[in-house]
């Protein structure tokens, strides 16, 4: 209890939120730059994975996350692995359906 | 009596008599927000799912079209909604620390981003009238897809046509279809562009009602470091609104950017 008493009291500082406005601008040049390098199937995997890192930043340290309860913690945590199912079950079956003959 | 008189005194204004203390109540309040915030992930995540799909399925002309939008204007907007983000959550600083006259002024710098990204908007949402890319008749000149409807108007089916080659690009999601069906499901990634950017828009201009309404109560003095849960609440959505073009840039804009030119 007194763990939680104190990590609800921490709160981030204008430097931090800075240095979270500094990587998604570097990450945002970053994403702009390499969409017009041809790495064939790879563009997108780049592109989604610094979109990735940009909002886990934004949630982590924008929305306080990291500084918040367990509970609030599990309760995102469970959203997104939802809407991770609904993602890779849906892709899942689309990306092999050629896999069977026509 | 007077037990009760000093319990009402000792009480902050805002606290509600169902909660025990004031972080209590920002907790609920907290967990409430993610709570809704979770149910719009899903909603726009289902829309995510669907553009992937079709993307998969009619790839030349998700190219086409998607290389048909301007992604300077993408890039900068990304910029100023980043940088809205961070006014919105300097606003929940200044809040923390009774910073009231910063307070009021990174919200109303806030609300200026919003405005400009909806402006942006606004001005590609022009330049594809204009091109005659509205899916449909009824908005416009009607959808065209070949070109010479103005000076701008690019024609998607030829740009279609160009990566058409399914062996090329190893894709065997792409099946052989005429041009002129290549090049009405262009169509179809439009009907998604304006879908998914017209309901971020949309949540952007209930965001900056929401910022209004923040103003009024932050200029009345009634957010300190006791009490800013509006702040706090009201900042959740912005940056969830801000999350939703993160995903929404590179997805639109950028992924197919490589195949064909600026």
């Amino acid at each position: 209890m007194a763990q939680h008493s104190e990590q609800e009291h921490k709160h981030p500082t204008p430097g931090l939120y800075l240095l979270i406005l500094a990587a998604l601008v570097v990450g945002t040049c970053l994403t702009w730059g390499i969409a017009f390098v041809d790495l064939g199937i790879f563009n997108p995997v780049v592109a989604l994975t610094i979109a990735v890192i940009k909002a886990v930043l934004v949630i982590l340290f924008f929305m306080h996350v990291y500084y918040s309860s367990k509970l609030t913690k599990l309760t995102i945590a469970a959203g997104f692995f939802w809407l991770l199912i609904m993602i890779t079950m849906s892709l899942s079956d689309y990306l092999t359906r050629h896999f069977l003959p026509q | 009596m007077s037990t009760s008189q000093t319990t009402t005194t000792e009480h902050h204004p805002a606290l509600a008599h169902q909660f025990d203390s004031m972080e209590q109540q920002q907790e609920a309040s907290t967990f409430g927000m993610w709570v809704f915030l979770l149910t719009e992930i899903m909603m726009f995540g289902g829309l995510f799912t669907a553009y992937l799909i079709y993307r998969l399925k009619y790839y030349p002309a998700f190219v086409a079209g998607s290389t048909s939008i301007s992604v300077s204007w993408g890039f900068a907007n990304t910029l100023v909604l980043i940088a809205s983000s961070f006014t919105m959550a300097m606003t929940v600083w200044a809040a923390q620390n009774g910073r009231r006259k910063t307070q009021v002024w990174l919200l109303l710098a806030t609300m200026v981003l919003g405005a400009a990204f909806l402006g942006v908007k606004a001005k590609e949402y022009y330049d594809k009238w204009d091109e005659c890319h509205i899916p449909g008749h009824v908005i416009g000149k009607g959808f065209n897809a070949w070109g010479g409807c103005s000076a701008t108007n690019k024609s998607l089916g030829n740009i279609a046509e160009e990566i058409r080659d399914p062996k090329e690009h190893g894709n065997p999601n792409v099946t052989e279809v005429s041009a002129e069906q290549t090049a009405k499901q262009t169509e179809i990634f439009f009907s998604f562009y304006f879908a998914m950017t017209g309901l971020h828009a949309f949540h952007m201009v209930i965001g900056l009602g929401l910022l209004a309404w923040l103003l009024i109560r932050a200029k009345s003095g009634e957010f300190g470091p006791a009490y800013y849960t509006p702040i706090e609440l009201g900042g959740l959505y912005w940056h969830f609104v801000d999350i939703v073009w993160i995903f929404l840039f590179p997805l639109l804009y950028l992924i197919s950017r490589h195949q064909h030119g600026v």
